[in-house]
């Protein structure tokens, strides 16, 4: 067993585990301050912020030997015995001088400045940094210029670590930016005529570790001290991304990748990332309305659903259509309800949105054509009451024979969903609930109005392409007069209480084989439930 | 001291010194020859390796280990660079070889890829050098004629091929790995090191990077053998086992206030006032000399009272200077401002320094503002202990950079103030007679570039 010594404590390493001094380190629970190092990119060494003591003790007689200068813990591999010593004064006082010297050059405009707040820079320069300047005051300059339609460059307040520089080589591919410039008049920059325009470029913004590079989308938007940062998952496509939704008030400003090492690492896109706008848009539905003569009039939720129960239960042959925007827990309760009251009701998987094809990046890294999150959660939830996937196809089927009389479909898609030829199939049925987020043709035409709550409100579960949960909590409320669909359901299934989806998923894992594995507590980088389902027939056969 | 026949200088000088002809003439190739027909590559790399031949690049490490660190029986190709980006201020022994005895780096070239078992030599020339570039290139087209390079090298199982490259005037493509990014068509950081060159190099292949002088210096041990190479030079100390000694001769670049400035060949280990005296002919004007640069700019100064050290690869060092680096002397006489001279050395490297490492980028920008304000009568004697502060501070000694750019910018702050402190305390206190004891942070000045 391999041992490492950081700051007196011993750190042990798995057979074949390889660290460098920061990991090392961290396992210790000591942080050591950088700028250039990134686990995601390849290792520059050149911010010299994060330089350590280092030696080796020597096994037999205990006795170490240090180095006599600094090295760059990023750079420098934790192999058995090898000692880091990261609080020393001379590794305090290397951190004071490259603190003060990347302070020569900056603005010092923190009050306007984005990243004030998350900024390592800042951070650092009340942890390690000298309180009085003793280099000359410069004149303040703050040149900005545009590095693409997504991202902005502060120039003077960067700190030449080089990340974006590297993203954009290594995991886009694109390879946009780039240094100009020489010594301390350097500059990133971009060719003219070929701006930062990558389908990734927003991990740039990230990656800065400090105020240079601004999120065009995010910026003078909001402080980042006043939102709350919310676990979920990016429902842009069927890659699931982990993501941190960051609120304030109930209004979402931006989405930020959650590192998951088994779905996007550190990364998202940017059609994920920017593909938020739609939860505050002046056009979602907020009222619950009934087709009355020409036009529709005004419900309170109550009435409607005490309606609609009402005429569904004198229907003989029910239909549900579960959006892939739905959650597996709201799908899965939703599809109870109808089979509740109709034990033959047909349940489908509604329409998968198919935009392009599959994308990846030089990384690995995919954007996925399947625009849902949840398209194989749905899959499995309808295969477990229809014995297997059935499609919108099969409930036409039903309803152009007449043997379907109600239908509920749920909608919740950003983009068109459904054209009028199908819809008005659809809408041959004598009573047709539609919830949504935005007007359809298939609302148009529905009995029952419902609207439909965005990815940000909802609480649940996704299963992306690779067959990995991800349970998420709520970020935002849903604007007034709006009804999570998990809520909803539970109600109509008339079960007393609060919904709580982790209650809901624990049945659908005793019930449905497929879930199984989600049966123990799900953590933040889900659970794979494909490797359950191997698990189980391992244990049955 | 017996007077000492040059060789390395032997060829220069001559009519049409530069063609195939008049190299043979002389004897040239003929090592090639013998090294080709009666030795292996192992058995000669041994040879050069027992000389203890030591680059004469900047950093003095031995050539033969160098080569000894390449992988054994490596599968793939192995690379020869030759570094011809010689950019340190004050030195110009690559450029009176390429010009005037181009076949001897040549015959030097083959003949460490014949050692290393390299296939492919790039040269990488100094933008700045044209006639050395045109000369290097008409060379290396007599060569293929005559069947030096190409496939199956004078009926050996050895092919070579050489390639110019030319740079684009910058001082850090001389770093070795950052010659190597240039090489590769990047822009030239220095790479972090492990992994060294000689495992992974150009093209993530192994790769060998020389200096001209040194590949010089193979050539003549090829011709005149291992004891001649050694029977030069300053033996290394018994005392110290890892001392490999300075031996062989010198190209030493002799300029500044002297009366006679030029390259002149001298076995390591003269002093810096033999090499003034006797082949400079004595400070110019009559006047007596105040300081030198012991072997380019970033070496740092030697007083007129250490000018009697001896100028091999541990002499300087022992005075406070960095080391022997290219053993360009520039000689500065007693009307020379060190004011002036530390604020051209620090002007010079903010405008070189590549930028990749902040404590280089930032420091070498920081000391050039302080010296500008000095210059401008704005000084302050705190200055100087900040100036000094960044001089310890920076560079690969410390630990705080990636390559050496940083400490040469660091020596001739640290060898200047704490060798001439009276000179910048007064010139200070003359110029700022109200200002000098100020501590704190003033307004900056605008700072004039280096071009």
């Amino acid at each position: 067993m391999a041992i490492v010594i950081v700051d007196g404590k011993e750190i042990e390493l798995a057979p074949g585990e390889r660290l460098n001094g920061i990991q090392a380190a961290e396992r210790a629970g000591i942080d050591i301050p950088r700028y250039c190092w990134h686990p995601g990119l390849s290792v520059v060494a050149s911010c010299r912020m994060r330089l350590v003591e280092t030696g080796t003790r020597n096994s037999e007689t205990g006795a170490i030997a240090m180095m006599p200068k600094l090295v760059p813990a990023c750079q420098t591999p934790a192999t058995d015995n090898t000692v880091f010593v990261t609080n020393s004064e001379k590794v305090e006082r290397s951190r004071a001088m490259v603190e003060e010297d990347l302070l020569i050059d900056h603005p010092i405009d923190c009050p306007i400045c984005d990243k004030a707040g998350e900024c390592y820079l800042q951070d650092y320069h009340f942890k390690y940094g000298q309180d009085k300047r003793r280099a000359d005051v410069r004149p303040f300059t703050s040149r900005r210029r545009e590095m693409g339609k997504t991202v902005t460059l502060f120039v003077d307040r960067c700190v030449m670590c080089t990340r974006c520089v590297r993203f954009t080589r290594e995991i886009s591919g694109s390879g946009e930016l780039f240094v100009i410039n020489r010594g301390s008049d350097e500059e990133i920059d971009v060719f003219p005529g070929h701006p930062l325009e990558n389908k990734m470029s927003g991990n740039v913004v990230d990656l800065c570790p400090v105020g240079a590079l601004g999120d065009r989308d995010f910026l003078y938007q909001q402080r980042v001290w006043f939102m709350k940062q919310h676990p979920g998952v990016c429902t842009g496509c069927s890659t699931g991304c982990s993501i941190d939704v960051e609120e304030n008030l109930d209004t979402v400003y931006r989405l930020k990748p959650r590192t998951n090492p088994h779905v996007n690492q550190w990364w998202m896109c940017d059609e994920g990332r920017y593909g938020f706008h739609h939860v505050h848009s002046d056009r979602r539905l907020t009222n619950v309305r009934r087709r009355e003569n020409e036009g529709f009039v005004n419900l309170e939720w109550s009435d409607a659903l005490a309606e609609i129960d009402q005429r569904f239960r004198s229907i003989s042959r029910l239909g549900a259509i579960l959006s892939p925007h739905l959650t597996v827990e709201e799908a899965y309760l939703l599809a109870k309800y109808v089979r509740q009251l109709d034990p033959q009701a047909v349940v489908v998987v509604g329409p998968v949105p198919v935009v392009g094809e599959d994308e990846t990046f030089k990384n690995g890294f995919t954007i996925r054509g399947e625009k849902c999150p949840n398209r194989r959660g749905v899959e499995e939830i309808v295969s477990h009451f229809m014995g297997r996937v059935a499609t919108l196809d099969d409930l036409l089927g039903g309803i152009d024979a007449g043997e379907v009389g109600g239908v509920w479909a749920s909608g919740g898609y950003k983009q068109d969903w459904i054209d009028d030829a199908t819809a008005e199939r659809v809408a041959a049925v004598e009573c047709l609930v539609v919830q949504d987020l935005f007007s359809s043709p298939l609302l148009e035409r529905a009995a029952y109005q419902l609207p439909a709550a965005a990815f940000a409100e909802r609480e649940g579960s996704y299963v992306n392409h690779a067959d990995r949960l991800q349970s998420v909590a709520w970020a935002i409320r849903p604007p007034a007069g709006v009804r999570v669909e998990a809520g909803l359901f539970w109600q109509l299934l008339g079960v007393p209480g609060l919904v709580k989806a982790r209650r809901v998923l624990d049945e659908i894992a005793k019930e449905i084989a497929f879930f199984s594995a989600a049966i123990d507590l799900v953590g933040p980088l889900g659970v794979d439930l494909k490797a359950g389902v191997l698990a189980e027939a391992a244990a049955t056969g | 001291m017996p007077k000492f026949e040059p060789v390395l200088l032997a060829n220069v000088g001559k009519p049409n010194s530069h063609t195939l002809k008049v190299y043979e003439g002389q004897g040239g190739y003929r090592a090639l020859k013998k090294v080709l027909a009666e030795s292996t590559p192992s058995g000669f790399l041994e040879a050069v390796k027992s000389t203890n031949l030591r680059g004469r690049g900047g950093a003095g490490f031995p050539t033969g280990l160098k080569w000894s660190f390449l992988p054994k029986d490596h599968l793939g190709p192995i690379y020869m660079c030759i570094n011809a980006d010689e950019s340190e201020p004050g030195t110009f022994n690559n450029r009176i070889l390429m010009e005037e005895d181009p076949h001897q780096i040549l015959e030097g070239v083959i003949l460490s890829c014949f050692a290393t078992r390299a296939t492919t030599a790039y040269i990488y020339i100094r933008y700045e050098y044209p006639l050395s570039y045109d000369r290097m290139h008409s060379a290396i087209d007599e060569c293929y004629a005559a069947g030096y390079l190409g496939k199956k090298i004078l009926g050996r199982d050895f092919s070579l091929d050489i390639f110019m490259h030319r740079g684009a005037a910058a001082y850090i493509c001389g770093e070795e790995t950052g010659l190597i990014e240039s090489l590769e068509g990047k822009r030239a950081w220095p790479r972090i090191k492990p992994p060294f060159p000689a495992v992974e190099g150009v093209f993530h292949k192994p790769t060998v990077v020389n200096n001209i002088e040194t590949v010089c210096c193979v050539t003549q041990i090829a011709a005149r053998g291992v004891e001649w190479f050694k029977s030069i030079g300053v033996p290394s100390d018994p005392k110290n086992p890892r001392d490999p000694g300075s031996y062989g001769p010198k190209l030493y670049c002799l300029s500044g206030h002297v009366n006679k400035p030029g390259c002149y060949e001298a076995p390591l280990g003269i002093t810096c006032r033999q090499l003034i005296d006797e082949f400079g002919g004595g400070v110019w004007k009559g006047r007596k000399a105040k300081a030198a640069i012991p072997g380019g700019i970033s070496m740092g100064l030697l007083t007129e009272a250490e000018f009697d050290t001896p100028l091999d690869f541990s002499g300087p060092g022992k005075v406070g200077c960095l080391g022997l680096g290219t053993a360009a002397v520039v000689v500065l006489d007693e009307t020379v401002s060190i004011v002036d001279f530390l604020h051209n050395s620090c002007r010079f490297f903010a405008h070189e320094s590549c930028g990749q490492c902040t404590p280089c980028r930032e420091g070498t920008a920081w000391s050039l503002s302080m010296l500008e304000r000095i210059k401008a009568g704005r000084g302050r004697l705190r200055d100087l202990d900040l100036l000094l502060e960044i001089g310890d501070t920076i560079g690969i000694m410390p630990g705080t950079t990636i390559c050496g750019l940083a400490d040469g910018a660091a020596w001739p702050i640290k060898n200047a103030i704490r060798k001439f402190r009276a000179e910048f305390e007064g010139y200070i206190k003359r110029t700022n007679p109200r200002g000098y004891m100020m501590t704190d942070a003033v307004e900056a000045l605008p700072v004039v570039g280096a071009h």
